[in-house]
């Protein structure tokens, strides 16, 4: 296990009048034995570690693309990267409310992402991850643009695979892997459900919270036009604490979105990455079941070319079933790693989903609870007020 | 969709009384609703007297009662000469049963298309937003008569005590198109005359205090009223998380659905301190408006025979009518501002006392609910950390 934790702050750079870049401060701390790739050693060093590198939120991207093209194919769960949302308007040098709250969730997702991704024990070994959050200057990634070539033509390949899923029907001898496969999508829908109905709960309590705010200061202007003082008094106290309820419903709408539905919208993501691992897996099994066909095509022909006098022709049969065989063998290798890595892949993700939750759960119970704490304490102050009236 | 029956019995259930007045209950008469019943169209309300004054044949009595006939008796008070002096109770408003009876109406449609489960919670919360509903309109009712009842003057008219007797029909048709019209056409000259008697200057300061007091007051009243409403409603309708029941936390789930019904009780609980009594004194400040409207034309009145006795003697002609006629008129105005200054006196006295009823037991709820939240979430919080 390794306890390596990350922090991420943002940072502005002004490039220009019309360029404003973001850049995420990556802040890693790590107690424990890391390999480093700038000290060129195999040899492991226990130290304390504060890596400190900046990155634009391109360079999460394409860390994100290179760790999913090396490692999603052998089964390994990789975490999804924060979207890049296709239409974002950050407005340059203005500080305002709603671009920085959208700075603010994007340096969320993305120390989420950075955190799962080192929780890895096979990724936080990966030379591109390690380069990530140790070396100075990075290359810049490339074809990550949403709308990209390279983005088009990963979206024409997801659609292809699609296809050609849909045509492959895999002998499962292992029920394991349907039984979790049923699991897995039984849990998507559900979470995407519930992601729905926080998305929806955000929303009332911000209108709530409006609405809340309008009679507040309704009541107060009738405390103003009230000509019995006690009572005047008490009206005004009683605005002073539906105002205060208000930006007690802000703050939990906040937190409704920010613990709960950001968590449930990274597992839902992290469901489609565990699809993807399956669907892998599926084609590795097609890989080795079709080189078995094209071996036992090629043993038909090498029979065949017994009867005839071509031995040259013979020999180069022989020579291409010895490929084949062993080509065979390579596939079911693969074809048993990956359901090996598989399964150690969906246990170790359900036991973190479970702790993920339950960690999320009490931190969020714990906002809930101190918003009625505040809200006892605040009626309890406006209880006298209006006991004064006489 | 079947007919909604509900029956409503004071003894099963928790008095109804509005909390928006204080009243005295005085043993020579007491009024109540002790029963009503829901029909398709209409209510039917119980009224039910227990009185020692000798007006009435028996000492304890009940008849059946329609909203229209609620209505009349407003309406005769109003149009009575001798009570302009007075402020006349607010009417109570019409029995509004139709969003909910929609909703209900909906939910029986799209039956096929639910859960047993969730049809069943659905007609349950339904049928408890009806219920809510029947029991503030039986409320409203009862302590328009209570305010009649306890009223000095309107508690010995003769239409009253018809209405609490007479074993038959009041056969009181709503109005029909053309009294309407009429109605329409009176609210139109009383504004108009409201604008123009607005600006009489009154003798008296206490009146004119009163009048500003109570224009801005009321507008005040009106917004603040719609305002709750629209935050009660939006606290009514925060959603509760579905779909965690198939996680891990049973626990939670459980959690949720408690909150979420304690959620529901304080925005009833508002609704019943905050929207409620707004509402109602939205109507009461309005009837003090009228009754300020009726003196401050009753003075117009005044001014204005003065004005036609001076002519009259100027020119000797009519002299004697024109003087009976500023008699008249000079009575009215006095007895008008006599009784009007009482009233509005009380009406502060009323106003005041009920806000602090009801602000009182608003925070008190509040404060229940907010703890028993709290409990709950503090129990939860500790089974989950305790499992680890």
């Amino acid at each position: 296990c390794n306890k390596m934790i990350i922090t991420i702050y943002t940072s502005h750079i002004y490039k220009s009048i019309k360029t404003c870049h973001m850049h995420f401060k990556i802040l890693a701390r790590t107690p424990l034995i890391l390999p480093s790739l700038l000290l060129q050693t195999s040899l492991s060093v226990f130290r304390l570690q504060d890596f400190s590198v900046k990155r634009r939120f391109s360079d999460f991207l394409g860390l994100h693309s290179k760790l999913a093209s090396k490692y999603l194919h052998i089964g390994c769960i990789v975490p999804p990267a924060p979207r890049r949302a296709l239409w974002v308007r950050v407005k340059v040098g203005k500080e305002d409310q709603s671009s920085n709250e959208f700075v603010e969730k994007r340096r969320c997702a993305l120390e989420r992402y950075l955190m799962r991704t080192v929780k890895h024990p096979v990724l936080l070994k990966d030379p591109d991850l390690l380069q990530f959050l140790e070396s100075p200057e990075l290359a810049r990634a490339v074809s990550t643009q949403a709308l990209s070539g390279a983005g088009l033509m990963r979206m024409m390949n997801k659609a292809a695979d699609a296809v050609n899923k849909m045509t492959i029907r895999m002998n499962e001898s292992d029920t394991w892997f349907e039984e979790k496969q049923q699991h897995f999508e039984n849990l998507d829908l559900q979470l995407r459900k519930l992601h729905g109905s926080i998305e929806s709960l955000v929303c009332h309590r911000k209108e709530l919270s409006l609405n809340t705010c309008q009679f507040a200061r309704s009541a107060a202007m009738l405390g103003n036009s009230e000509d019995h003082t006690a009572l005047s008094r008490a009206l005004s106290q009683l605005a002073e604490v539906e105002e205060k309820m208000e930006a007690l419903h802000n703050e939990q709408a906040n937190q409704d979105f920010s613990l709960l539905s950001e968590l449930v919208g990274d597992y839902v993501r992290l469901l489609s990455a565990i699809k993807a691992v399956f669907e892998h897996r599926v084609k590795t099994w097609q890989k080795w079941q079709d080189t078995q066909i094209l071996l036992q095509k090629k043993r038909e022909a090498e029979a065949k070319l017994q009867i005839t006098n071509k031995p040259d022709k013979l020999q180069q049969a022989k020579d291409e079933i010895k490929e084949l065989e062993l080509k065979v063998s390579q596939g079911e290798r693969d074809f048993e790693q990956i359901s090996k890595t598989i399964r150690k892949e969906v246990t170790r993700f359900e036991k973190e989903r479970v702790k993920d939750f339950k960690e999320t759960i009490v931190k969020y119970l714990e906002t809930l609870l101190h918003s009625q704490q505040q809200m006892i304490k605040y009626w309890e102050a406006f209880l006298p007020e209006a006991k004064a009236i006489s | 969709m079947a007919k909604i029956h509900f029956l409503y019995n004071k003894m099963s259930g928790t008095s109804p009384r509005a909390v928006n007045v204080d009243l005295q209950t005085d043993a020579t008469l007491q009024v109540d609703i002790s029963d009503a019943l829901s029909e398709r169209d209409k209510v039917k309300f119980t009224v039910h007297t227990k009185s020692s004054l000798p007006n009435f044949k028996q000492n304890e009595f009940s008849v059946v009662r329609q909203h229209e006939e609620f209505i009349w008796l407003h309406d005769s008070f109003v149009e009575n000469e001798e009570y302009a002096g007075y402020i006349i109770p607010p009417a109570p408003p019409r029995p509004d049963f139709d969003a909910s009876r929609e909703k209900l109406q909906k939910l029986g449609e799209g039956e096929g298309s639910m859960t047993k489960e969730e049809f069943t919670k659905m007609k349950q919360e339904l049928e408890a937003e009806y219920l809510a509903i029947f029991k503030k309109t039986v409320a409203m009712h009862e302590v328009f008569l209570c305010r009649v009842a306890a009223h000095p003057v309107l508690r010995k008219d003769l239409n009253f005590h018809v209405f609490l007797e007479y074993g038959q029909d009041l056969s009181v048709r709503g109005k029909n198109k053309k009294e309407k019209l009429e109605d329409f056409f009176k609210n139109v000259v009383k504004s108009a005359d409201g604008v123009l008697v607005a600006g009489v200057k009154d003798v008296d300061d206490f009146f004119e205090h009163e009048k500003t007091f109570l224009l801005e007051y009321h507008t005040r009243v009106k917004d603040a009223s719609a305002k709750s409403d629209r935050m009660i409603r939006s606290h009514k309708s925060t959603p509760d998380p579905e779909g965690l029941k198939s996680l891990f936390f049973l626990k939670v789930s459980e959690l949720f659905e408690k909150t979420r019904k304690i959620e529901a009780r304080v925005a009833a609980d508002e609704d019943l301190k905050l929207a409620d009594l707004l509402k109602y004194y939205l109507r009461e400040s309005q009837a003090a408006k009228d009754l300020l409207y009726r003196r401050s034309r009753a003075l117009v009145d005044y001014e204005n025979a003065n004005k036609a006795l001076d002519k009259a003697r100027a020119k000797n002609r009519d002299v004697l009518q024109a003087e009976t006629s500023q008699q008249i008129c000079c009575n009215k105005f006095d007895k008008i501002s006599e009784s009007a200054k009482q009233e509005l006196i009380d009406f502060k006295t009323r106003r005041v006392s009920a806000f602090r009823k009801n602000l009182v037991e608003l925070a008190e709820l509040e404060l229940k609910h907010a703890k028993g939240n709290l409990q709950l979430l503090q129990s939860c919080l500790g089974v989950l950390k305790g499992n680890t």
